[in-house]
């Protein structure tokens, strides 16, 4: 392996045309990840982590398109590749896994026949036995009970705990080098939830996968990643080591999200809030997309802050931050 | 699944033994044959000769029990007219309107679901609009003038296909006559098919595109993107196996009104199918024609239900036939 990270996104910019105005859903992101390690990327829904995962992998639809930037894996530029190598990449050396186990699946095939066609796929050589072969053992990885039987089933038969499941085992079937994941137990109870993060883990830990975890719940992000982006607005607002940000965050609005989680420690008082909504991404004006709902905010704001670098490994987009005080 | 086939079947008696009886009230009532078949000439002895010979002298009772024993019989009763079982007639034309109406369909699903598709994955390009334009104009369009103008084309200007009939060789099978299995007999059934298939196509083209619009959004869709699957597996497997349903559904009804009621266009290429032996057979009020028709239409309509029905449960898993109890 080269020594480029597996993946590195630069100044990612994707817009979406609509007739009511351009949606900057991701608007210069940047952030890198090796090989073995899990990146978090946390934010609020619309705040455009989906969308990160989707250009990623080059499948925005119109009206969406990639107007700048690039995504860079292993060396190799995705922005603009031709759509026959980016199907090649996909689903091969970059897996996704869903948010919605549920609509994953789809209803009216057979879960052999969804996880035949996605090695098949990538490698025509490999026989339909060896293929059914190969989706058995992954069945069986993920931990579902009998999979030589539950092959032969249908999705609507399944939990969405074991869609879930099968979503991973069909993500992780052609030994992926990246594997994304949209918040893939946000739709789960908590029990299962943890099942699926810790299979999700030990399986990347096993093939040395590097894996993207998006979420919008801190306490996943704070067992699971190595790094973490918080993302605001379709921009990356702060990043560092998971640690570092979640006990010291820079950013007021890291700060409010993590103030956001019930705690022990917070019992019996009212839960911290962050006022306000989420701005429309139509048209969204210069400058600081938190500054309305900002209690450090002031004129200055109106600037859109450049990322820097205050402290070592620590990047993020605020004119006021809050250096030198703790959470 | 076979219980519930059984039941259906059973149900259909029900329907069929129902529906004789609302045709039989409303044939009784549309007027008096013999007055239409009888010389009108002839004087009281001789009418009552021929009413008592046709059975119409009976209470009308008596007239649907007999006919309801005969039907049991497999006997619905001899045309006024042509002093011939009444069953007969209509099978002896059947193949004809048969080949026609599966031949349109045909024609409706192999241009259609395709376009349909086409239309639903691409539908701000130009070509998608056009196709649904071409799909109101078929919708809008009269059969017969379409009919009219297919004759004017392609048989009288350019002279590639034949206006009307058969054509001379048929090929039998199982005893019906077949038109299908010649090259004279396709030529033959091109024009009427593609005027009764116009209709259908405008329809299903509506329905694919639709049915692709909704599908295409869903998240198995994407994943299956996202597994690298190429472009033509995701449209021909994914997306079609989950637009197929309000297709079949339609269709089936549609097949079925076409045997039924194919008549404008059979009476245009002059196709020797059941349609014109109903508007004959009404307008001279040959009874047993017109009740063993519209017998024969509400047991084909039940076969084709029941047919969708099967299909569902093969299309999509999620249907089971025996859970329900319809």
């Amino acid at each position: 392996m080269s020594d480029a990270p597996t993946l590195a996104v630069e100044s990612l910019r994707t817009h979406f045309f609509t007739k009511s105005g351009v949606v900057k859903a991701v608007d210069d992101v940047g952030f890198t990840v090796g090989a073995g390690k899990v990146l978090g990327i946390v934010g609020e829904s619309g705040s455009g982590k989906t969308v990160t995962a989707f250009s990623i992998i080059g499948l925005v639809d119109p009206p969406g398109r990639i107007v700048g930037g690039r995504v860079l894996f292993k060396g190799e530029e995705l922005v603009g590749a031709p759509e026959e190598r980016l199907r090649h990449l996909r689903g091969s050396r970059i897996a996704m896994i869903f948010q919605d186990p549920m609509m994953t699946l789809n209803p009216v095939l057979r879960i052999d026949t969804q996880m035949i066609e996605a090695v098949r796929a990538h490698d025509s050589a490999v026989g339909k036995d060896e293929a059914r072969g190969r989706a058995r053992d992954a069945l069986g990885r993920v931990g579902i009970p009998s999979p030589d039987e539950r092959l032969r089933g249908y999705p609507h038969q399944f939990s969405g705990g074991m869609r879930q499941r099968v979503a991973i085992a069909i993500a992780l079937l052609n030994k992926p080098d990246l594997v994304i994941a949209d918040e893939p137990t946000t739709a789960l109870d908590v029990t299962i939830q943890g099942q699926i993060l810790y299979e999700a883990q030990k399986l990347c830990r096993e093939t040395g996968a590097a894996m993207i975890w998006i979420t919008h719940d801190l306490s996943v992000i704070a067992g699971l990643a190595d790094e973490v982006c918080v993302m605001y607005a379709g921009r990356v607002v702060e990043s560092g080591a998971v640690d570092q940000v979640l006990d010291a965050p820079l950013h007021p609005y890291t700060r409010g999200l993590i103030g956001s989680v019930p705690s022990r420690n917070a019992r019996g008082r009212p839960l911290m809030q962050i006022p306000g909504m989420t701005p429309s991404l139509i048209d969204l004006p210069p400058g600081c997309a938190f500054r309305t709902r900002c209690a450090r905010a002031d004129a200055a704001c109106a600037e859109t802050p450049p990322m820097t670098e205050p402290l070592p490994g620590r990047k993020m987009r605020c004119f006021h931050p809050h250096l030198g005080a703790s959470a | 699944m076979l219980v519930y086939l059984i039941r259906r079947l059973m149900q259909s008696v029900v329907v069929l033994c129902v529906m004789s009886l609302l045709v039989f009230l409303g044939v009784f009532a549309i007027g008096d044959p013999v007055q239409i078949l009888i010389n009108p000439l002839a004087d009281q002895a001789e009418i009552d000769r021929a009413t008592a010979a046709l059975g119409l002298d009976q209470p009308l009772w008596r007239q649907y029990w007999l006919f309801l024993v005969n039907a049991a019989r497999g006997d619905l009763g001899r045309s006024f007219v042509y002093n011939v079982p009444a069953i007969g007639l209509i099978l002896e034309r059947m193949p004809a309107t048969l080949e026609l109406a599966v031949t349109a369909t045909f024609f409706g699903v192999i241009l259609g679901v395709p376009l349909g598709m086409l239309a639903g994955l691409k539908p701000a390009s130009p070509v998608g609009k056009s196709i649904m334009a071409a799909s109101i104009l078929g919708f809008s369009l009269p059969t017969f003038w379409v009919g009219l103008m297919l004759i004017m084309v392609f048989a009288v200007e350019l002279g590639w296909l034949p206006s009307t009939g058969r054509g001379a060789a048929t090929c039998s099978l199982l005893g019906l006559k077949f038109s299908l299995c010649t090259v004279d007999g396709l030529r033959h059934i091109l024009l009427p098919a593609l005027n009764l298939a116009l209709f259908k196509l405008s329809l299903v083209i509506r329905l694919s595109r639709a049915g692709t619009r909704e599908v295409v959004l869903q998240d198995y869709v994407k994943f299956a993107r996202a597994k690298g699957l190429p472009q033509s597996r995701v449209v021909w497997l994914h997306v079609f196996k989950n637009i197929t349903i309000p297709i079949v559904t339609v269709l089936g009804l549609e097949l079925g009104s076409t045997i039924a009621f194919a008549v404008v266009t059979e009476w245009i290429f002059a196709w020797p199918g059941m349609g014109k032996l109903i508007i004959e057979s009404i307008n001279v009020l040959d009874r047993p024609v017109i009740v063993a028709y519209l017998l024969v239409i509400v047991f084909m309509f039940i076969v084709i239900n029941l047919a969708v029905d099967v299909a569902y449960s093969v299309l999509d898993p999620r249907v089971r036939l025996s859970e329900q109890r319809a």
